[in-house]
């Protein structure tokens, strides 16, 4: 026991947690704390410009390390601030603790200058939340936080912690256990569930393996392509879980849903049996859910017991930890006798040629593919590159276009879809990961929403480089006017000048780049690569551009449409 | 669509409730009626919950809920193997040359008085929540002044076998 200060005690916490970085900004509530880490604390702060952009961080952080991000943050606006990231980490099961400073005790309920109902406004959005107003709390709710943001299925959590605990003084010991009886996750594995998996799989004529994020936060990659090769299970692999199986395994199908590829939506559509592993059955993958995999049975492995059966019935559910489920199931399909299912990977395999991602390439413009495919090539061979990306159009294509072979290397926000997430976490990934090559593929839309935190990545002098597939609109809700709204173009043009992003990169004390015609694209993401210091490049691209295929929202996802075979040039 | 008990044993913590009917709302389910209150632990508190939805409703709502850290247990009580009650407080209208006929109503129904006045009498009624209901009916007709009830209460009976599927997760 040490006599320490509640400020003090938070610290201590966090180190005993293994916490390295911590994102944040200060502010009137949460100042005493940081008093705390004036005081002395291993723990690097890395000082956000915003506080979305310290939760991004956080997140980009965990997703990097597999470790639980923290972001720190004052009450009021700084806690209404990190609503965002936590809504965003809550939807991708990203691990967060949040720690948000209150106002006093005596003030809480009063509505005190910048107190606002952390812990109220949160709620939806949380695996749990604690309010803390005795300092001696201050331990055990610590180590709960990190417990329960990390145990189960992984998420965000939040504690409030009001001012005049962060000033008390408290005999500090970190507790050893957690006293959180109504928090038991599931840690095995019906071992019947997993025999009867097996079971349906060596009997299975056209098996398909539908692997989502949960094998990323799962820790269970490796035991995926130990089953994917036992019995030669075709896969495909969801946008929060590219790169849980290596993008280049000839049994990786890729992604499916709304802008996956036609062969990956057809191996779903016509398998008799699918394979759910930490996947969600999320509408932008099912499209219309009565027409989803409508000839499978369904095995569902995931580690919350209420995702299965949530949308789709599952004849087959398998609640549990996936590295443990996965492990043992490859363990029983090795030892059944099974037919095999080799008419049906020839099959996909045709599919896969018959319809690969396509579009045309037009004198004098550049393609925001050919931007994500120059990336691609540039970095090919290398297994210290991890990207990160904001959402629309660009993700897609990031999706469609990058390879990536490993665990972690894809950071992205898919169920929020949260505009503004690349960059910040491309810094919280470079935190985690400092000798890896990061890389930010942003919209202009998405950079705009968070591109002051080019100042945090100037100042912390992390190399990180950001590609702007720069179309000069709203490019995906452009597509979606063009498309579905007759063309009437309401707020979406955004233009290719304003701003300046190379100007901006430099006001910032970053290298800027532009580049407007596929001749220099290589030597300019080269430039940029080598640039040593934090890097933007503006890729002016074509601003008609859409992203193909497309399954339009609530269609099946048979009814794709196709990249048209010939485009106006613009 | 149908109607279900659910019994839930929550950690009585700041908050608490406060989850489970965010919870509630925030899914799209629809609570007829909640009760809380204290256990035989003063560190657990007792809701019963009473819903109308599908069984794959139903289901979810269990799993959702069982996700609360502050969730000790989730229990459906199901008709055969629980009982209910609920407590009424009615004040109905009444002219004095009705008053006894209203008053041998209520002493049939099994319903108790709480207060009398000049022109309306106040009833208590404890009983199974169709016993409540068919309490209300019957005094409908005098013009109900004003009307609380508890929300239903139920525990398992305790002669009833444990079943293998007894809902609880």
């Amino acid at each position: 026991m040490t006599r320490m200060l509640g400020s003090d005690a938070v610290l201590r916490a966090l180190e005993h947690e293994g916490v390295e970085v911590v994102f944040g900004i200060p502010g009137g509530a949460i100042l005493p704390t940081y008093d705390a880490l004036a005081r002395g604390t291993t723990i690097r702060h890395v000082l956000a410009r915003h506080e979305q952009g310290a939760g991004h961080m956080a997140e980009g952080y965990a997703r990097a390390s597999g470790k639980v991000g923290v972001a720190i943050a004052t009450s009021g606006p700084g806690a209404t601030n990190l609503v965002t990231p936590i809504a965003d980490a809550w939807m991708d099961s990203t691990p967060l603790v949040c720690i948000t400073g209150q106002v006093r005790s005596n003030l809480i309920g009063t509505d005190a200058f910048q107190e606002t109902d952390a812990t109220g406004i949160t709620m939806p959005i949380v695996k749990h939340s604690w309010l803390v107003q005795d300092v001696e709390e201050l331990p055990g709710v610590l180590k709960a936080a990190f417990h329960v943001a990390r145990t189960g299925r992984q998420g965000p959590v939040l504690v409030d912690i009001a001012k005049d605990v962060q000033e008390g003084e408290l005999d500090f010991a970190y507790p050893a256990d957690v006293d959180l009886p109504g928090w038991k996750p599931p840690r095995k594995v019906h071992v019947r569930q997993v025999r009867e998996a097996a079971r349906a799989i060596a009997a299975s004529q056209r098996p398909i393996v539908y692997a989502g994020g949960g094998v990323l936060n799962g820790n269970a990659s490796a035991e995926l392509l130990e089953l994917v090769e036992a019995v030669r299970l075709p896969a495909v692999v969801t946008l929060m879980g590219k790169g849980c199986l290596p993008d280049s395994h000839p049994l990786n199908y890729g992604p499916p849903g709304m802008h996956g590829s036609k062969y990956a939506n057809w191996a779903l559509n016509k398998a008799d049996l699918l394979i759910a592993v930490g996947s969600r059955f999320d509408d932008r993958v099912t499209g219309k859910v009565s027409a989803f995999a409508p000839g499978a049975k369904v095995i569902h492995f995931d580690v919350d017991a209420a995702e299965v059966g949530k949308i789709r019935h599952a004849e087959i559910p398998v609640v549990g930890p996936l590295k443990l489920a996965l492990a043992q199931l490859a363990a029983e399909v090795r030892g059944l006798e099974s037919p095999g299912h080799e008419p049906w990977l020839r099959q996909l395999e045709s599919w896969r040629e018959q319809y690969p991602y396509r579009y045309r390439r037009e004198d004098g413009l550049l393609k925001p593919q050919t931007v994500v495919e120059a990336l691609r090539d540039l970095t090919a061979g290398r297994d210290d590159v991890l990207w990160t990306t904001g959402v629309g159009q660009h993700q897609m294509w990031a999706m469609q276009y990058l390879v990536c072979d490993r665990p972690r290397s894809f950071i992205t926000s898919g169920g929020l879809g949260t505009m503004g997430y690349g960059l910040p976490a491309a810094i919280g990934a470079k935190a985690a990961r400092p000798d890896a090559t990061v890389v930010c593929i942003d919209g202009d839309g998405c950079f705009q929403m968070t591109c002051q935190e080019l100042a945090t990545a100037a100042l912390e002098r992390l190399p990180i480089v950001v590609v702007i597939v720069n179309n000069g609109w709203l490019g995906m809700v452009r597509q979606w006017q063009e498309l579905f709204y007759d063309e009437r173009y309401a707020q979406t043009h955004l233009t290719h000048q304003v701003p300046d992003y190379a100007q901006l990169a430099e006001a910032f004390g970053c290298a800027g780049f532009t580049v407007e015609s596929e001749d220099d694209l290589e030597r300019t993401l080269a430039a940029a690569f080598d640039a040593g210091r934090t890097a933007v490049v503006d890729a002016r691209v074509d601003p008609k551009e859409n992203c193909y295929p497309m399954v339009p929202a609530g269609a099946a996802a048979v009814d794709v449409i196709e990249a048209p075979e010939e485009e106006v040039p613009a | 669509m149908s109607e279900h008990t659910i019994s839930v044993r929550l950690e009585n913590k700041p908050g608490a409730l406060a989850r489970v009917s965010q919870l509630f709302s925030r899914r799209g389910y629809n609570i007829q009626s909640l009760a809380v209150g204290p256990t035989e632990r003063p560190d657990i508190s007792r809701l019963t919950l009473r819903v109308d939805c599908s069984e794959h409703s139903l289901e979810q709502i269990e799993k959702q809920m069982h996700k609360l850290v502050n969730v000790l247990r989730v229990t459906e009580l199901r008709p055969d193997e629980a009982f209910e009650r609920e407590l009424a407080l009615i004040t109905v209208a009444v002219t004095p040359d009705r008053r006894g006929d209203l008053l041998a109503l209520a002493q049939v129904a099994g319903a108790a008085v709480a207060d009398i006045g000049r022109d309306a009498i106040a009833f208590e009624i404890v009983g199974r929540p169709d016993e409540v209901d068919a309490f209300e009916e019957l005094v409908r007709p005098y013009g109900v002044r004003e009307l609380a009830r508890t929300g239903r209460i139920g525990l398992r009976r305790p002669g009833a076998k444990s079943s293998n599927n007894n809902g609880s997760r």
